[in-house]
């Protein structure tokens, strides 16, 4: 089993659901964060006063897969998130030693 | 209908009785000197104008400064704001409009014969500007309660987010003692001491009074106080511009009943406040805009709110002593000085007047104060009578901003350091780092 985080644009996480759904991702858990890469942040200035937001919202994704479907979902991922420009995120592979459904006590690739 | 209709005929009935009953004491009031006329019209228009100052402060300023403050001083804010003026109400009551109004003072403030409002019925008369025309004496009574009330929570603009509730409510009690009743009452009143000058201080609807006398406190407050920890290093942006850009439209609308109705009667002066304190306040949303697209900066919303207020400030003194034009010059101008106070001196000086109230109310009051010497001259489009003369009036307005500067710097100073007798005046630092919310109220303003 495999991890997969991908670090995304927000505004692309409902094309990404679909292409992963579509490429037979059974679930997935997602979270807003805030971070910087190579794109540094915007200026705001209230009455003067600048502030440098130096981390700029962005959308997590986290999936287990089974060995063999995580070369398509990081495509499916690398597809639908990516405008070519700065900023469209990162997406990182693990290995998983165990996964267990809570419900029902089921083991690894049952319970993904 | 017909049931309203008896019930009126009644009280008609009942009051011609008492009239029959109480002959001498009518006969008496005509003979002593002919009563002054309590016009309906003009009754109804200074009630509806003392519940739009009202709605200036609850909810129109405490959400204009809370939506500036950020998050986690939110209640904070509005709950200072709000007892600020619950407070002054009372206080009012107490010797706040005797020593503001009451009759035998001097050049300084009233006599104390009206404390507690003593002697005040529902028959007693307030003179207006119009020979033979009163209004209830109850109804002026609260239209001025509604400005000391105002007055004081725009001192608390500078020192949200760090001061101590209970110093808010010691200095406010001091601060109208010394401070506010007094120069209104050196404004205002027959016999004080701006008022009884040749020519008399122009200020029609509380220029000084009001905002250089808050903005001014609220400098010396902030000076004494102290920064927010962490000023200006770490980023404190307003936590919601909606809720401010909500209070300043209640700002604006409120502030018809603040300038038209210190006309005291529904006639063309209130007129002629109420186009002013519309253009002056158009003209000044739109030059803020216009500075900041000029320095390189994008026209922002806070902007435009911030020359609303700058605008509406400066045009306080000038409401009804002005032609359009001149109220429309008069707030183009403000909104540049205004401006480049809160963006450029402020910075400058390091000082942390955290809502802007001294760079806004002070520099626009200042701006205003002036101003109206000048816009009121019949050359101008302004209601200046013949034989007036601008330098004469420049003379007074500057010894009226001058004096109340002072006025307002050392009474606010000795008010600041009773607060922090009684109080230690300033949260602890761990408070201060939490929010206000949680520390002084016990509360947060927004449960996700």
């Amino acid at each position: 089993m495999k991890l997969i985080i991908a670090i995304i644009n927000p505004f692309k996480l409902e094309e990404v659901r679909d292409a992963l759904a579509a490429a037979g991702v059974q679930g997935m858990t997602i979270s807003e964060v805030r971070g910087f890469g190579r794109q540094k942040g915007q200026t705001e200035i209230y009455r003067g006063a600048e502030y440098t937001t130096s981390f700029v919202p962005k959308v997590r994704i986290e999936l287990v897969v089974p060995d063999g479907q995580a070369a398509s979902a990081i495509e499916a991922i690398q597809q639908t998130a990516g405008t070519g420009t700065i900023g469209d995120g990162k997406i990182f592979l693990l290995d998983v030693a165990q996964a267990i459904r809570i419900r029902t006590g089921e083991l690894n690739e049952d319970a993904i | 209908m017909s049931l309203t209709k008896a019930t009126f005929f009644s009280w008609r009935a009942l009051a011609a009785l008492l009239l029959l009953l109480v002959p001498g004491v009518a006969f008496a009031q005509d003979a002593a000197a002919a009563a002054p006329t309590v016009d309906k019209g003009d009754t109804a228009w200074m009630m509806v104008s003392t519940i739009l100052v009202m709605m200036m402060i609850l909810p129109g300023l405490a959400l204009f400064y809370g939506g500036l403050a950020r998050t986690k001083n939110m209640l904070s804010v509005m709950t200072q704001v709000g007892a600020a003026a619950a407070i002054t109400m009372l206080v009012w009551v107490g010797w706040g409009y005797t020593e503001t109004f009451g009759d035998d003072g001097n050049a300084f403030i009233g006599g104390f014969g009206k404390a507690l409002l003593k002697g005040v019925t529902p028959a007693s008369t307030s003179a207006t500007f119009s020979a033979g025309v009163a209004i209830p004496e109850y109804v002026f009574i609260c239209f001025q309660m509604t400005f000391a009330a105002i007055t004081l929570a725009l001192v608390l603009g500078s020192v949200v987010e760090r001061i101590k509730f209970s110093a808010v409510l010691v200095f406010g009690v001091v601060w109208l003692t010394l401070v506010y009743f007094p120069i209104a009452h050196m404004v205002w009143a027959g016999g004080g001491l701006f008022f009884s000058m040749t020519p008399a201080a122009l200020d029609f609807a509380g220029g000084t009074v009001v905002h250089i006398n808050s903005g001014v406190s609220a400098l010396v407050a902030c000076l004494i106080l102290g920064k927010r920890i962490g000023y200006p290093r770490e980023p404190m942006p307003p936590h919601s511009l909606v809720m401010t850009g909500i209070g300043t439209g209640l700002l604006w609308v409120g502030w018809f009943g603040f300038n038209a109705g210190s006309a005291l009667e529904a006639n063309g002066s209130a007129a002629l406040a109420m186009i002013n304190t519309f253009v002056a306040t158009a003209a000044a949303g739109m030059v803020w805009l216009l500075a900041e697209r000029l320095s390189g900066r994008k026209p922002s919303a806070l902007g435009f709110c911030s020359g609303i207020v700058a605008g509406l400030v400066a045009v306080t003194p000038a409401a009804g002593n002005s032609g359009p034009l001149g109220a429309i010059v008069l707030g183009a101008i403000a909104a540049v000085v205004c401006y480049l106070a809160v963006t450029f001196l402020k910075p400058k000086l390091g000082y942390d007047d955290a809502l802007d109230t001294f760079g806004i109310h002070g520099v626009g009051g200042i701006v205003g104060a002036l101003g109206t010497g000048i816009v009121y001259s019949a050359a101008f489009g302004g209601p200046s009578p013949d034989g007036w003369s601008m330098s004469a009036q420049l003379v007074t307005q500057l010894l009226t901003v001058g004096g109340t500067v002072l006025w307002a710097a050392i009474g606010t100073a000795i008010a600041i350091f009773v607060a922090r007798l009684l109080t230690g005046l300033r949260v602890a630092p761990d408070v201060e780092r939490e929010g206000l919310d949680l520390g002084e109220h016990g509360e947060r303003a927004y449960n996700h």
